[in-house]
């Protein structure tokens, strides 16, 4: 199960990357962005994961003497909720100097901007 | 073409780095120091149900608070680099003459946004009993104000309104976690209102009401970024 999530997160890392390397335009890089990131979470999540545990919420079902035997990690869990946000934020912004870029050049295609190439 | 397969080789690399990790990796068979330290004593010293929130808000709730200034700058950044020629593209929209949307939408807008509202409440408001939490619930509050903005592209929504509840609900936030320094062990401390009984909707000290706050201001600041980006849309 673990090994699942976490060779589905690889790829889509690989997948990411693929799409932001070979697009030439800033959406569709963005959106390869979006992609990797969302591998990179799913690597992370699956670190914690341990079989035959359950998830780290105290109950009647997991009392919290025997907590420590029954959860898996919660560490991971909360670094992958920051990251999602953070996510969520890289992504607006990005979304937004694509927004203004074009609203200047006129292009959304990365090859027609070569002011910073060399 | 050449481009195309450095491309590719270099991805055989990272996928091969992938790979090697993958194959290395042996599953933790018990949890390790630090989150066995947070599986026994989430409970008794925080009362808090769900271990994932007592670490946000309240083991590491420096680094939350870190995080909702990341969001807040982005919101202002986003703001900020869209908000040149707004008012000359209003006049140009209002000049259109958009059609309003048909009385389905409106209806069905009207229904469900208080509904979406509570729902999100509800989540914020549960973080520590339940899988959800200030960011989840802060994320389906901005998800109301997208179906109101997708529904009827005219609509404005005040963005002094939102600043106010974003700006309060962050002040709230910080002020807590004074009173956690001058009323119980730390900053953020939650110990500074009585921990209750374990499992119930008030018990859990200041969780229930951080994350309240957190949720407001999550969704105040995805909000005013969903109404920076469609009020630059041309029409």
């Amino acid at each position: 199960m673990a090994t699942i999530a976490m060779a589905t997160g690889f790829m889509l890392i690989l997948i990411g990357l693929f799409g932001a390397l070979s697009n030439r335009n800033i959406l569709r890089m963005i959106v390869s962005f979006v992609v990797a990131n969302t591998g990179v979470n799913l690597v992370l999540v699956s670190v914690g994961y341990m079989r035959g545990r359950t998830a780290p919420i105290l109950n009647d079902a997991v009392p919290a003497a025997e907590a420590a035997a029954r959860i898996i990690d919660p560490v991971p869990q909360a670094l992958v909720l920051t990251a999602i946000v953070i996510g969520v934020g890289v992504t607006a912004l990005m979304l937004a100097y694509a927004y203004r870029l074009y609203q200047t050049r006129g292009s959304l295609d990365i090859s027609k901007h070569t002011d910073l190439k060399w | 073409m050449i481009q195309r397969l450095i491309v590719i080789l270099l991805l055989a690399g990272i996928g091969s780095i992938f790979a090697g990790l993958m194959l290395s990796y042996v599953p933790d068979g018990e949890l390790n120091r630090t989150a066995r330290y947070y599986a026994d004593h989430t409970a008794q010293d925080l009362g808090a149900a769900n271990v994932v929130t007592a670490i946000i808000v309240t083991y590491r709730g420096l680094d939350t608070l870190g995080e909702v200034t990341v969001l807040f700058l982005t919101a202002a950044i986003v703001g900020l680099v869209l908000s040149k020629g707004k008012r000359k593209q209003r006049e140009a929209r209002r000049r259109q003459g958009l059609q309003p949307p048909g009385e389905l939408l409106l209806t069905g807008t009207r229904l469900l946004l208080p509904l979406i509202l509570l729902f999100g409440a509800y989540v914020f408001t549960h973080g520590h009993l339940t899988p959800g939490g200030g960011f989840q619930g802060g994320a389906i509050v901005a998800s109301a104000i997208l179906l109101a903005l997708l529904s009827n592209p005219l609509q404005r929504f005040s963005h002094r309104l939102i600043s106010l509840v974003e700006a309060v609900s962050g002040v709230a936030f910080v002020v807590i976690g004074v009173l956690g320094i001058l009323l119980a062990g730390g900053f953020l401390d939650n110990r500074i209102l009585p921990i209750g009984t374990f499992g119930e909707l008030f018990s859990a000290g200041a969780i229930p009401v951080i994350y309240a706050f957190v949720g407001l201001k999550v969704g105040a600041e995805f909000s005013s970024m969903l109404v920076s980006l469609s009020e630059t849309e041309e029409l």
